[in-house]
C-alpha cells in the first residue's frame, strides 16, 4: 500500500519540469513546496536539477563563435562582414 | 540564459529579396546562437561549422517560405536542428541511442541517485573538468531529447518557440524536455558523487 508521502514524492516527480518551470497553478505549488519542506530527498532531487540546468546554460554563455568561423561563414555566404559585431 | 542582442530589428522584406546587407545583419545576429547550438548537438567544432554554414545557405536559399509566424531565430533554428539531425543520421554506423541510466515506470521517470551536490563550491561546479563531463554527458541523450534541452534550456526558447521550432505539439517537447533534464540530472550527480568520494579519501 502506498503511503500519502509516498504520493506525494510522486505527484512531485510527475511535476517536476513544470514545477521548475513555474508552469503550475498556485494550489499544485503550494502543496510540492509543503511537502518539500518536510521531504529530504525530493528537495535534493529539486535542488540538483535545477543546478543541472544552471550548469548548462552557463556552459551555453561561455560558448561563442570563433572568429575563424566566423570569418570563413561570411566568406561561403558572399557576405560583406561588418567590423562592428551585434553580437 | 543564453539570449543573444538584438540590435536593431531586420527588414524582412529586403531580407526575402535577398538584399546583401539585410542578410549579412541576420547572419551577424544569429551566427553565434546557431553555432552554439550546433556544436552541442553534433559534438564536435568541425560539424558544427559545417551545420552553422548550412544553416544560412538553406536560410538564404528558402527566405521566402518565411512567413512570419514565429521569430526568424526561431525558424533558423528549426533549420539547424534539422541540418544537425540529418549529420547525424549520416554517422551513426548502426548504434542506437538507448536512454541508459535512467529507470521508466508507467511513464514516470524515477530519479536513482539522491545525493545533495549543490553544496559544492561554484569554482568547482565550473571547473574545466566539469564542462568537459558535462560535454560528453549531453551526447548520451537521443538525438531528439537533445535538441529540446538545447532549444529550451540553453538557447532559452519559451515552450512554445521550442515546440514550433521542433515541429511538435508543446506537451511532446515537455516530454523530452523532463527526460533529458532527468538524465542529465542522473549524470551529474554520478560525476560528482565521484568527485565527494574523492575528497572525503
Amino acid at each position: 500500500m502506498m503511503h500519502q508521502h509516498d504520493t506525494d514524492c510522486k505527484m512531485i516527480l510527475n511535476n517536476l519540469s513544470a514545477y521548475i518551470d513555474g508552469e503550475l497553478d498556485e494550489d499544485l505549488c503550494q502543496k510540492i513546496e509543503t511537502h518539500l519542506e518536510t521531504c529530504q530527498n525530493c528537495r535534493i532531487v529539486v535542488d540538483t536539477l535545477k543546478k543541472t540546468i544552471d550548469i548548462y546554460q552557463k556552459d551555453g554563455e561561455k560558448t561563442t563563435l570563433p572568429p575563424d568561423v566566423r570569418t570563413r561563414l561570411f566568406a561561403c555566404l558572399a557576405l560583406e562582414d561588418d567590423a562592428s559585431r551585434d553580437e | 540564459m543564453s539570449k543573444q542582442t538584438h540590435t536593431e530589428p531586420i527588414d524582412l522584406e529586403a531580407l526575402q529579396q535577398r538584399d546583401k546587407k539585410a542578410f549579412a545583419q541576420l547572419v551577424n545576429q544569429n551566427s553565434n546562437r546557431i553555432y552554439r547550438l550546433a556544436l552541442k548537438m553534433v559534438g564536435n567544432e568541425q560539424d558544427a561549422e559545417d551545420v552553422l554554414q548550412e544553416t544560412f545557405i538553406k536560410a538564404y536559399k528558402s527566405i521566402e517560405g518565411f512567413e512570419g509566424r514565429s521569430k526568424i531565430s526561431t525558424w533558423l533554428y528549426r533549420i539547424a536542428v534539422n541540418e544537425s539531425l540529418m549529420l547525424l543520421r549520416k554517422r551513426k554506423d548502426g548504434v542506437t541511442h538507448i536512454d541508459a541510466g535512467i529507470k521508466q515506470d508507467n511513464g514516470d521517470i524515477i530519479p536513482r541517485q539522491i545525493i545533495d551536490w549543490c553544496c559544492l563550491p561554484e569554482k568547482e561546479l565550473m571547473s574545466s573538468e566539469v564542462r568537459d563531463h558535462i560535454r560528453k554527458a549531453i551526447q548520451t541523450l537521443s538525438d531528439a531529447n537533445r535538441a529540446a534541452f538545447l532549444l529550451r534550456d540553453v538557447e532559452g526558447l519559451s515552450t512554445r518557440e521550442a515546440s514550433q521550432a521542433l515541429n511538435i505539439s508543446e506537451s511532446a517537447l515537455k516530454v523530452r524536455l523532463m527526460r533529458s533534464r532527468m538524465q542529465l540530472r542522473e549524470e551529474l550527480t554520478a560525476f560528482f558523487k565521484g568527485r565527494m568520494a574523492e575528497e572525503n579519501v
